[in-house]
């Protein structure tokens, strides 16, 4: 369980070409990462993928931080 | 040029006039081809005519549900898929005090509403594997308009509208998405026109013939080859001359 945030980071990682290091909890993934909104999809498509789970179009939309997509991973794996 | 070796494609309204003749030119250029429309024997007939790797995949594209499955069904048959080309399309042409809400309906369904799901459906695994070719074959009558036709032009128009908007959001991932807009085909759905009707438009035409499937098809490959990944959100227009937009 407690990996979930460390296997989040390395999606978030390569996706978005980021710094591991400002891939915290509290990081906005448009605002603190450049991610646009396309890039969401694709990173909730390869959590979808990693966590073997499905994340619906409406959760999607509250997906907005790095803490955000880690809650709602471990409630759902 | 124009080499589709390895990629896959589906064609809806493989039946038909147009869409087998597409088929036919993407299995020549060496695509894997999955052929859909209603008629299952038709489908049959047509995928005997490719000598390459086919599959049919019958879908009645006015059930939203069949819909939503087939490009599943389709990536069962033939693999990933790499492009899609809506082309089916019907047409119940009324002049508009006469038209009722199934001309409507029917006709959007079939025409706008199966397109936006079957490009749903397949946008995801292309922005994956960063590739695809999305091609929905319009009509130059919307873009021009005719009377007559207000349910089948607003279908069309709408094609345009959503393939253009869809371009911009999925350009930076290496799928393009455009249309065709044939002029006057040959083909069962211009087969039932008046004779009176086909030679008025006929003057039309500074080609001075109808267009062949085969036209349209060569659009087809061209739009889905990597020699036109430089080019999206366009309407290409295929019609003798009719109408230069
Ligand atoms: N011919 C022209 O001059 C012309 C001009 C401009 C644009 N277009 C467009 O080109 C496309 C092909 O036209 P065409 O001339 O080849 O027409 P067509 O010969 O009448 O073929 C229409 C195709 O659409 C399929 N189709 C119709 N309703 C369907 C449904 N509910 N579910 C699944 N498939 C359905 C038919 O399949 P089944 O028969 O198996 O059901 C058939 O394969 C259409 O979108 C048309 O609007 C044609």
């Amino acid at each position: 369980m407690s990996d979930v945030l460390e296997r989040v980071k390395k999606i978030v990682v390569e996706n978005l070409d980021v710094d591991g290091d400002k891939v915290v909890e509290s990081a906005s993934f448009i605002d603190d990462l450049g991610a646009d909104s396309l890039d969401l999809v694709e990173l909730v498509m390869a959590f979808e993928e990693e966590f073997n789970i499905e994340i619906p179009d409406d959760v999607q939309e509250s997906i907005r931080t790095v803490g955000d997509a880690v809650t709602h991973i471990k409630a759902h794996i | 040029m124009f080499d589709l070796t390895g990629r896959t494609a589906l064609v809806t309204g493989a039946s038909g006039g147009i869409g087998r003749a597409i088929a036919q030119a993407l299995s020549e250029a060496g695509a894997k081809v999955a052929l859909s429309g209603t008629r299952e024997n038709v489908l049959e007939e047509v995928a005997a005519t490719l000598k390459g790797e086919s599959a049919i995949v019958p879908c009645n594209l006015s059930d939203e549900e069949a819909v939503n499955g087939l490009v599943s069904k389709t990536e069962e048959a033939i693999g990933p898929l790499d492009i899609l080309v809506a082309n089916a399309g019907i047409t119940r042409d009324k002049l508009l005090m006469q038209m009722n809400d199934d001309d409507w309906n029917d006709v959007l369904s079939v025409n706008l509403g199966s397109y936006f799901r079957l490009t749903k459906s397949c946008v995801r695994g292309m922005m994956k594997r960063r590739h695809g070719r999305i091609i929905g074959i319009t009509s130059i009558v919307g873009v021009t308009g005719n009377p007559g036709q207000t349910n089948y032009c607003a279908s069309k128009a709408g094609m345009i509208g959503f393939t253009k908007s869809l371009a911009q959001e999925v350009a930076s991932r290496g799928i393009t998405a455009n249309t065709i807009a044939p002029g006057f085909i040959a083909s069962p759905m211009t087969d039932v026109l008046p004779d009176n009707q086909k030679e008025a438009l006929l003057r039309q035409i500074p080609s001075g013939r109808l267009g062949e499937g085969a036209d349209i098809a060569a659009a087809a490959v061209y739009l889905a080859s990597n020699e036109a990944a430089y080019v999206t959100g366009q309407t290409l227009h295929v019609n003798g001359g009719m109408a230069m937009i």
